[in-house]
Formats: C-alpha cells, sequence, structure tokens
C-alpha cells in the first residue's frame, strides 16, 4: 500500500521546473496575493541548498538585499510558484553552499560552469 | 446518526491546497465495507449497523452462514457502528468512500501504537529530576509518590510507569482535504493513531448532534 503514497506524490510533482542544483542563480518567479489581486514578485540569488526528493524537494536561494543577507526556501512543486529560471550556472564544490553566509561582495561570487 | 466505515491507514504524507498551501495528510484506505447485520430497537434493543471491511477467502463455519446471510463477501473485520435509525440501511449494501466529501470533519478511532513498558516521564509527562545540583539517578525519577505513616498506603491511581500504547484511540474533527472515489482513499488532515497498516475506523463527526 506504499505505493499507493507514492502514487498521490507523484500525481502532484510539476513537470515544468528546469534542472538546477546548488551554485546555480535562480529567478524565481512567486505568486503572491495582495487582497484579491494576483501578480509575481521575483526573487533572484544564489540556489544554497536543495535537497529532498519526491514532493518533499526544496531548495533555497540566498540574496543581498540592501545589505542584507537574506534567504527564501521554497519547495520545488509548489503551485505558489509561476516559474523557475536559471540565470547562470555555477561551479561549486560542496551540496550546501553555508559559507556563502559568511561572504559578501567579492568574495562571495560563484564561478560560472563552462562546459566542456 | 454517524455511520462510518473501517479502513486501513496507509501513511502520511503532504498535498498543496488551492492556495498553494502544504497540508500534512493521512491517507487512509476507506472500505469499501458491506452491511452485514442491521440491528434494530425492536429485536436488538438498540439501532446499529454491523460492517464487514477486507474480502479474504476462508471464514470460520459460523461466520460463512453469517455472510451467507447477509449475501456478502467473506470479510475479514467486522465492527458495529451506532445509528439513530437503521432503517435507512439494508442488509448487504456497499458502502465506500464516497459517504465522505471535502471538507467534512470525521472523527477516527484505531488502536495506538505500542511503546511497550514506559517510565513516568515518557508515559504521563513528568518533568524528572534536577540534572544538576549534586543530583544522582534522579533524571527521570517519579519523584514522592505518597506521604508517610498517614494514609500509610499509595494511593489508587496514582501515575506510575507502566505499558503505554497498544489502546484505542479517538482522534475527533479532522477534516477530510480529498475523497478519492476511484481508489477508495479518504485524505484526511493531520495525524491518525495507530502504526501503517492498522486498521482504523472513520466515522462521521457530529454524532452526539
Amino acid at each position: 500500500m506504499a505505493n499507493v503514497i507514492d502514487e498521490l506524490n507523484r500525481e502532484q510533482l510539476r513537470t515544468d521546473v528546469p534542472q538546477f542544483g546548488p551554485g546555480d542563480t535562480l529567478r524565481v518567479q512567486v505568486k503572491v496575493t495582495e487582497g484579491t489581486r494576483e501578480r509575481l514578485q521575483a526573487f533572484e540569488g544564489v540556489c544554497m541548498r536543495y535537497r529532498g526528493g519526491s514532493v518533499l524537494t526544496r531548495f533555497t536561494v540566498r540574496k543581498i538585499s540592501q545589505g542584507i543577507g537574506v534567504e527564501r526556501t521554497f519547495l520545488l512543486h509548489s503551485p505558489k510558484i509561476e516559474r523557475i529560471e536559471v540565470v547562470r550556472r555555477g561551479k561549486v564544490r560542496r551540496a550546501q553552499l553555508y559559507y556563502l553566509r559568511g561572504l559578501t561582495g567579492k568574495a562571495a561570487r560563484i564561478k560560472e560552469l563552462r562546459r566542456r | 446518526m454517524s455511520t462510518g466505515l473501517i479502513g486501513r491507514k496507509v501513511g502520511m504524507t503532504q498535498v498543496f491546497d488551492e492556495a498553494g498551501n502544504v497540508i500534512p495528510v493521512t491517507v487512509i484506505e476507506a472500505g469499501p465495507c458491506w452491511i452485514t447485520q442491521v440491528k434494530t430497537a425492536k429485536v436488538d434493543g438498540y439501532e446499529a449497523i454491523q460492517l464487514g471491511f477486507e474480502e479474504t477467502r476462508r471464514v470460520k463455519d459460523p461466520q460463512e452462514g453469517h455472510f451467507k446471510a447477509s449475501q456478502t463477501p467473506m470479510l475479514r473485520h467486522l465492527r458495529e457502528c451506532r445509528v439513530r435509525d437503521a432503517s435507512e440501511f439494508s442488509l448487504g449494501q456497499r458502502l465506500d468512500a464516497s459517504l465522505f466529501s471535502a471538507g467534512e470533519k470525521v472523527k477516527v478511532t484505531g488502536t495506538s501504537k505500542g511503546k511497550g513498558f514506559q517510565g513516568v516521564v515518557k508515559r504521563h509527562g513528568f518533568a524528572g529530576g534536577p540534572k544538576t545540583h549534586g543530583q544522582s539517578d534522579r533524571l527521570r525519577a517519579p519523584g514522592s509518590i505518597g506521604s508517610g505513616t498517614t494514609p500509610g498506603r499509595v494511593l489508587k491511581g496514582l501515575r506510575m510507569a507502566g505499558k503505554m500504547g497498544n489502546e484505542r484511540v479517538t482522534v475527533s474533527n479532522l477534516v477530510v482535504v480529498r475523497a478519492d472515489l476511484d481508489r477508495n482513499l479518504i485524505l484526511v488532515k493531520g495525524a491518525v493513531p495507530g502504526p501503517r497498516d492498522g486498521l482504523v475506523m472513520v466515522s462521521k463527526g457530529h454524532d452526539h448532534a
């Protein structure tokens, strides 16, 4: 019966999400409801971690907003996300980029992944 | 009237609602159940229906006759369900997940997971003793269990260590998030007593109305 759960989870998965991972720069278009109106809000930053599986897949995006570091975690398959754009592929050697928290400016740059 | 269904707890997962919020749900395989006996106040002294769940090939001989009488398949589990007016139901009637609809509140009864012999901290939520200030062997102790010479005994019902879990537990006011008629599943918001694959009884919530 456990595969009933798998089935239910699979039905909820989105097929329109791009492939990305930690180090990539993303622009996440989030649906924001203001009263009765719904609009899109972009959250652009570096994907700091990507974990989970199936319906639980979630990722954290970090950006520096007005000099303050802001991190936001999204559920990959959430209907609240309109779309995810991959702005830049980054080359990193770690799965969780927590070290970015201690770095600012030039030091917090991530090398771009170049295809061979 | 509080009809219900016998079912099996499949497990937990999460679903998104229309607004995109995550709701933790328990998936219950509810029914199909058959009415194997209708009890009336006239004959039995009270109004109830007897439900059967899960088809099986072999049952004990007396049960076989019982299922023949109700013209239902042979079923593994039988449970009774008190109703206000049993004449609304007919013998051999099949009930499935369509009994429930999204947004409805239900009551789920099951047998909780057995925890074995547990101390007072886990079983009754006692605070235990202090970790520091020269204490030894007092961390999860129950403390004093009564006075001295008067009354000279321990009061009945005092909470102590002992067997925990594996008892009948009912959770009320659980919201049905979705009823999946094709697969006979209902998704209920929140947790439900018992292990995965445990037998549960899902009943309509408002029986005391």
